[in-house]
């Protein structure tokens, strides 16, 4: 399910230059509620396709208060709770350079001057003939 | 009131079988989520206790059959309801078959439609929230994530939550069970509305990481 925190944020950011309530409180309070819209649609998503295992990931995959609260719904329902290694939740150079590895020797070439960074690249349209 | 059962553990709430005054009911407690701070945790959970049974009694108005309601505990975040003895729609769209699979599908969308004219969204359209009882009528379950309002962006909302919800358990079939709702949809709407909602759904597909439908649109 795909989620949308803009609103969230324009909120917070309004409720700052109201200039009431200090950076901190609400950055905690957008954490905790943010975080609990995701582990909740998570729980939905265990109970409903009866799924046996979690796996955290991306960057946010190493912040401790998520993992602590998803981990608490896997345990409810008796799934697997799985998270990437933080040095591995974030983009790095290893992993970038590895698949460039795997993208050549399955004949994917492009060279220097015409590569450039796609932001809008998502993992799904990535194509990976080497994953069998 | 014999011991409670145990008998699902949903997402948000435990539900018990009891007998209560000589019926068979259910007990939908939420209980307090460990996760979510004790204040937003108990706000959460009396609102969608309240929220709930209002809705439920506002869709057999509608014309949508849902489980009666008894009693509500704000206090205990608990609702008393009568059971459904049935099946989930979940269960059933693998069992049964092509045709009636197809009815059910029409069906599930003429109440989604009932539910919508009558300024009612679901909030939480999956087959596990669709029961059918022994003699083969649907019941719709699960208000608490329900709201009254008659706004094209919530109802595309709740028919695209539909669609996912078909594809991510009955893959197979998926796309053909939902053309089935649409279908049952349009018994209750003018074409004009039914285009309207469908472009809608369009739209929110593009909005999210739908890639399927987005290379489609590109072409």
């Amino acid at each position: 399910m795909d989620m949308s925190f803009s609103g969230l944020l324009t909120a917070a950011i309004n409720l700052l230059k109201k200039g009431k309530d200090c950076l901190e409180d609400l950055c905690y309070s957008l954490q905790e509620t943010a975080f609990s819209m995701v582990t909740e649609v998570t729980e939905r998503a265990l109970a409903h396709t009866e799924k046996k295992e979690v796996l955290l990931t991306g960057g946010v995959a190493a912040n401790k208060r998520l993992q602590e609260m998803v981990w608490s719904i896997a345990e409810e329902h008796d799934a697997r709770f799985c998270v990437v290694p933080s040095e591995f939740a974030i983009d790095n150079g290893a992993m970038i350079a590895w698949t460039g590895v795997l993208a050549f020797t399955h004949g994917f070439v492009t060279p220097v001057n015409e590569s450039f960074v796609k932001l809008k690249w998502r993992l799904e349209e990535v194509e990976v003939p080497w994953v069998k | 009131m014999t011991q409670p059962l145990l008998i699902k553990k949903g997402a948000e709430a435990n539900l018990y079988l009891a007998d209560w005054h000589g019926r068979k009911v259910i007990i939908k407690r939420r209980l307090p989520k460990s996760y979510r701070l004790p204040a937003l945790d108990e706000q959460i959970r009396t609102y969608r206790t309240i929220h709930e049974p209002q809705l439920m009694n506002e869709a057999k108005r509608a014309g949508v059959p849902t489980p009666t309601i008894f009693l509500v505990d704000i206090k205990n975040a608990t609702i008393i309801m009568s059971f459904i003895e049935g099946k989930q729609v979940k269960q059933l769209l693998n069992e049964v078959s092509e045709s009636s699979r197809q009815s059910l599908c029409e069906k599930i969308g003429e109440f989604i439609g009932k539910l919508h004219k009558h300024g009612i969204i679901h909030g939480d359209l999956t087959t596990s929230n669709m029961i059918q009882n022994l003699e083969g009528k649907i019941f719709f379950v699960d208000f608490g994530l329900g709201e009254k309002t008659k706004e094209l962006e919530a109802r595309g909302v709740d028919l695209h939550l539909m669609k996912r919800a078909l594809q991510s358990i009955h893959f197979t079939y998926a796309n053909k069970c939902f053309d089935d709702v649409i279908r049952g949809y349009s018994s209750v709407f003018d074409a004009e509305a039914v285009k309207a909602v469908l472009e809608k759904i369009r739209e929110i597909e593009r909005r999210g990481r739908y890639i399927a439908e987005r290379k489609s649109e590109s072409k």
